[in-house]
């Protein structure tokens, strides 16, 4: 075994360190640590950085315009953006539907979509759940009924993050409702701007703008926009949900969080000395690090044996649990770091363009906020008991 | 040992709860006084102090209540913190105000946290200095609950000491409108009104000095802990009313053709929720029986019942968030406002980290 990085990956971080420094601005760095909400030009600006090294899809082939990395430089990269508090790659396009239309897409599809995902030209965003439809995904309803060269949509489709800025949705339709419900489900390209669509936000338990409705009434979509086969869409749900699984335990944010909770706890004052110092917040700290060292190595285990050839199956599920274990506990470590300054909340702080100095500290202003929207991870890509019931399925044989 | 309520307060329970789910749409100017005409303000009084109760469990039964409606009142500053010291230590000017208080035609407001005492009672570097027969007040106070609307504010301040001593801490009735006090507001993620009280040069006469100069710590302590096991009992009631929407939801919602609630990993999850919710009860009920104990017993259990709910308040917020799924993540949802209560609340006097390893203090002895 050897657990140390190769020459090559050493100078691969470098690489990715020095760009950093040149591209990321400390302005917006500084909007990420202090866990402001960022806008939808942040977040191209950010891509379009990315994009212009070649670096933005870093898990597609080559042959796309990804990166060709491996495994291991994909978790250094996905890490170093982390640790410098760069906004996280927005997935729906490039991690979720660009690898299921290199899979399953025609030719058209590929050459129409996938350049565009990369310029930044289509927001994509994902429309599975319905309000009935959640951990239950395949009793979705929302229908989609071919006449002649379109489909006819109809239904509604929800939690639909960041469909607010997104100009295109890929969903999960019921194109036939008299079989099997699994296999009665087609995965359609949805042009946003097509009469018949409209968006409503449901504001968050922290008053983040960040999920939506999305309805469809009577929407006709060209049937060039089916992917692979009508009612084959259920397998390329699941393909898609299984595809990328490097960064499902989010250790990047992880270790970002970890140094950050260790910034503010020498910052704060603790009777007469700081926080940092203080045996019982010590104690609570290091054991969240322990926990993250060894998932460190877990991920990189179970990533090797799908390098290895072995499809990452039900072990992803343990990333998925305890990964986001580790973050909530972390939100909650900050929240307690910041002592009573975690009860304000400054709306003027949240977007971050706050011009005069607030008047709390700047590091506490998010912390609570933070604290509940991360409970959304235990929630959203299959529950973490939807996970538990996959590892004693699949794993255990239960 | 007996654990009934008192006949009158199982009454007063009833008819709040009533009054509470009827009302919850009341602006804030009106609920204080309706609060003051169904005479929960005097529920915080004992008679000797114009009011009809001012136990533990007088308090507890009120703040349960309100914790289980979700609602918001400025009664913990008013009528427990800033009442209490006034009762406990004021002059017959100063008790004056207790009948203003209770008739809900004064709202007062304690000014004592800053920004770097954390949770510690006795860590004050506000000074008031003696000027021209008077004082001179400097300092910041941070995270004061209701400054805002509060017409006179309790503020402490150091006559002498350095900032960690418990002696030589005074208290004063500052009226807000005094020159050099300024309030920024702001709301915190529950929506209480809260502010960010500074004082600049800010000149007092000595008779706004509440109590023996440089002796108040004691006092402040003991009105604290009145305060702490209020807000335990919030919590408990809003943990209640968590509980409850969380059992009515998993078992209407419907996923994989039946109610979820009927999965087993759901149910032993809703089980851990009620034993624990349980233990905080207790806890509550052990610090109202304390609160007139000596002090090192009654602090014991003030930290014995913060830590319990610091912990529970937690776990229950977490648990019905999850297994409500995405609707539990939503601000219309009425789960949410409870939940966030729960947390803040864990930062109010003391989180459960302070409060654990006040308690391995206390109990050293
Ligand atoms: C912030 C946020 C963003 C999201 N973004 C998107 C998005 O962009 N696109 C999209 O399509 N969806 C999105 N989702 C939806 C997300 O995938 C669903 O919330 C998730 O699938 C759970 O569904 P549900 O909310 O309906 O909860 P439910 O399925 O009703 O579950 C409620 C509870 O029951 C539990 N449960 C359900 N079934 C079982 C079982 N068999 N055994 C044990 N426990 C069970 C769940 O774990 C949960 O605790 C998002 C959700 C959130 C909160």
């Amino acid at each position: 075994m050897d657990l140390s990085y190769s020459h090559e990956e050493r100078q691969f971080r470098e690489e990715v360190r020095a760009f950093l420094s040149q591209n990321l601005s400390p302005a917006l760095a500084d909007k990420v640590r202090l866990g402001a909400r960022l806008g939808k030009s942040d977040h191209e600006a950010w891509h379009a950085k990315l994009n212009a090294r070649g670096w933005l899809a870093s898990s597609w082939p080559l042959e796309y315009g990804g990166t060709g990395w491996t495994a291991v430089q994909r978790q250094i990269f996905e890490d170093e953006l982390a640790l410098a508090h760069a906004p996280r790659i927005v997935p729906f396009g490039l991690t979720m539907l660009g690898p299921v239309l290199q899979k399953f897409g025609n030719e058209e599809q590929k050459r129409r979509f996938l350049p565009r995902i990369l310029s930044g030209e289509d927001w994509w965003c994902q429309g599975y759940s319905e309000p009935g439809a959640g951990s239950d995904l395949a009793t979705l309803r929302t229908s989609a009924v071919r006449q002649g060269r379109h489909y006819l949509v109809n239904g509604q489709k929800t939690w639909t993050t960041l469909g607010q800025f997104a100009n295109w949705i890929f969903c999960l339709v019921r194109t036939d409702k008299d079989v099997k419900p699994q296999a009665g489900i087609s995965f359609l390209l949805i042009d946003m701007t097509s009469p018949g669509v409209s968006v409503r936000p449901i504001v968050l338990i922290d008053g983040a703008a960040e999920v939506n409705e999305v309805f469809f009434d009577n929407v006709e979509v060209p049937v060039e926009n089916l992917v692979g086969e009508e009612n084959d869409g259920w397998t390329y749900a699941k393909y898609l949900l299984t595809h990328e699984r490097t960064n499902i335990a989010g250790l990047g944010f992880s270790k970002a969080g970890l140094a950050n909770v260790k910034r503010i706890a020498s910052a704060e004052a603790f009777d007469e000395g700081l926080l940092i110092d203080n045996p019982h917040f010590a104690a609570r700290l290091a054991q969240v690090e322990i926990d993250l060292m060894a998932m460190a190595t877990t991920n990189s285990r179970v990533i090797a044996k799908a390098a290895a050839g072995q499809a990452p199956g039900a072990e992803s599920s343990m990333l998925k649990v305890k990964g986001t274990l580790i973050r909530q506990e972390i939100t909650d470590l900050n929240r307690r770091a910041v002592g009573p300054y975690a009860m304000p909340f400054l709306p003027e702080a949240v977007e971050g363009g706050c011009n005069e100095e607030p008047v709390i500290p700047d590091y506490a202003v998010m912390q609570s906020a933070q604290y509940f929207n991360n409970r959304k991870l235990s929630i959203f890509g299959g529950s973490n008991e939807i996970q538990r019931t996959i590892i004693c399925k699949a794993i255990l044989e239960l | 040992m007996n654990f009934q309520l008192t006949e009158e307060r199982q009454m007063l329970k009833e008819s709040l709860r009533r009054f509470f789910a009827q009302n919850q749409d009341l602006g804030l100017d009106e609920f204080w006084k309706a609060l003051a005409e169904l005479g929960v303000i005097g529920a915080m009084f004992s008679e000797k102090q114009g009011g009809y109760g001012g136990e533990g469990f007088d308090l507890s039964v009120v703040f349960e209540e309100l914790g289980r409606a979700g609602l918001k009142a400025p009664l913990m500053q008013s009528g427990v913190l800033a009442g209490g010291l006034l009762t406990q230590l004021g002059n017959d000017d100063q008790q004056a105000l207790v009948e203003q208080i209770i008739a809900g035609r004064l709202q007062l407001a304690f000014a004592h946290g800053e920004p770097r005492s954390r949770y510690l009672l006795r860590h004050v570097s506000t000074t008031a200095k003696n000027c021209d027969g008077g004082f001179r007040l400097d300092g910041h106070k941070s995270v004061v609950i209701n400054a805002e609307r509060a017409k006179k504010l309790i503020v402490s301040a150091r006559t002498s000491g350095t900032f960690n001593d418990a002696g030589g801490i005074s208290l004063f009735v500052v009226d807000k409108d005094l020159q050099g006090l300024q309030v920024h507001g702001y709301q915190t993620l529950d929506g209480v009104d809260a502010a960010e009280v500074r004082l600049e040069n800010c000149v007092l006469p000595k008779s706004a000095m509440l109590g023996q100069e440089g002796q108040a710590f004691d006092a402040i302590e003991y009105q604290v802990a009145r305060a702490t096991a209020a807000l335990c009992a919030e919590s408990l009631g809003a943990m209640e009313s968590a509980k409850e929407l969380t059992v009515d939801y998993i078992k209407t919602r419907q996923q994989f053709g039946v109610a979820i609630g009927k999965f087993q990993a759901l149910q032993h999850r809703m089980a851990d929720v009620l034993i624990e919710i349980e233990q905080a009860r207790s806890a509550t009920i052990n610090v109202c029986g304390h609160l007139e104990a000596e002090r090192g017993s009654r602090e014991l259990h003030v930290s014995a019942a913060k830590n319990l709910i610091g912990r529970v308040g937690r776990l229950v917020a977490e648990e019905c968030i999850q297994l409500h799924g995405g609707i539990g993540m939503t601000q219309e949802y009425r789960l949410g406002a409870v939940a966030k209560r729960m947390i803040m609340i864990d930062h109010e006097w003391g989180d459960s980290d302070h409060h654990l390893q006040r308690f391995i203090e206390l109990s050293r002895g």
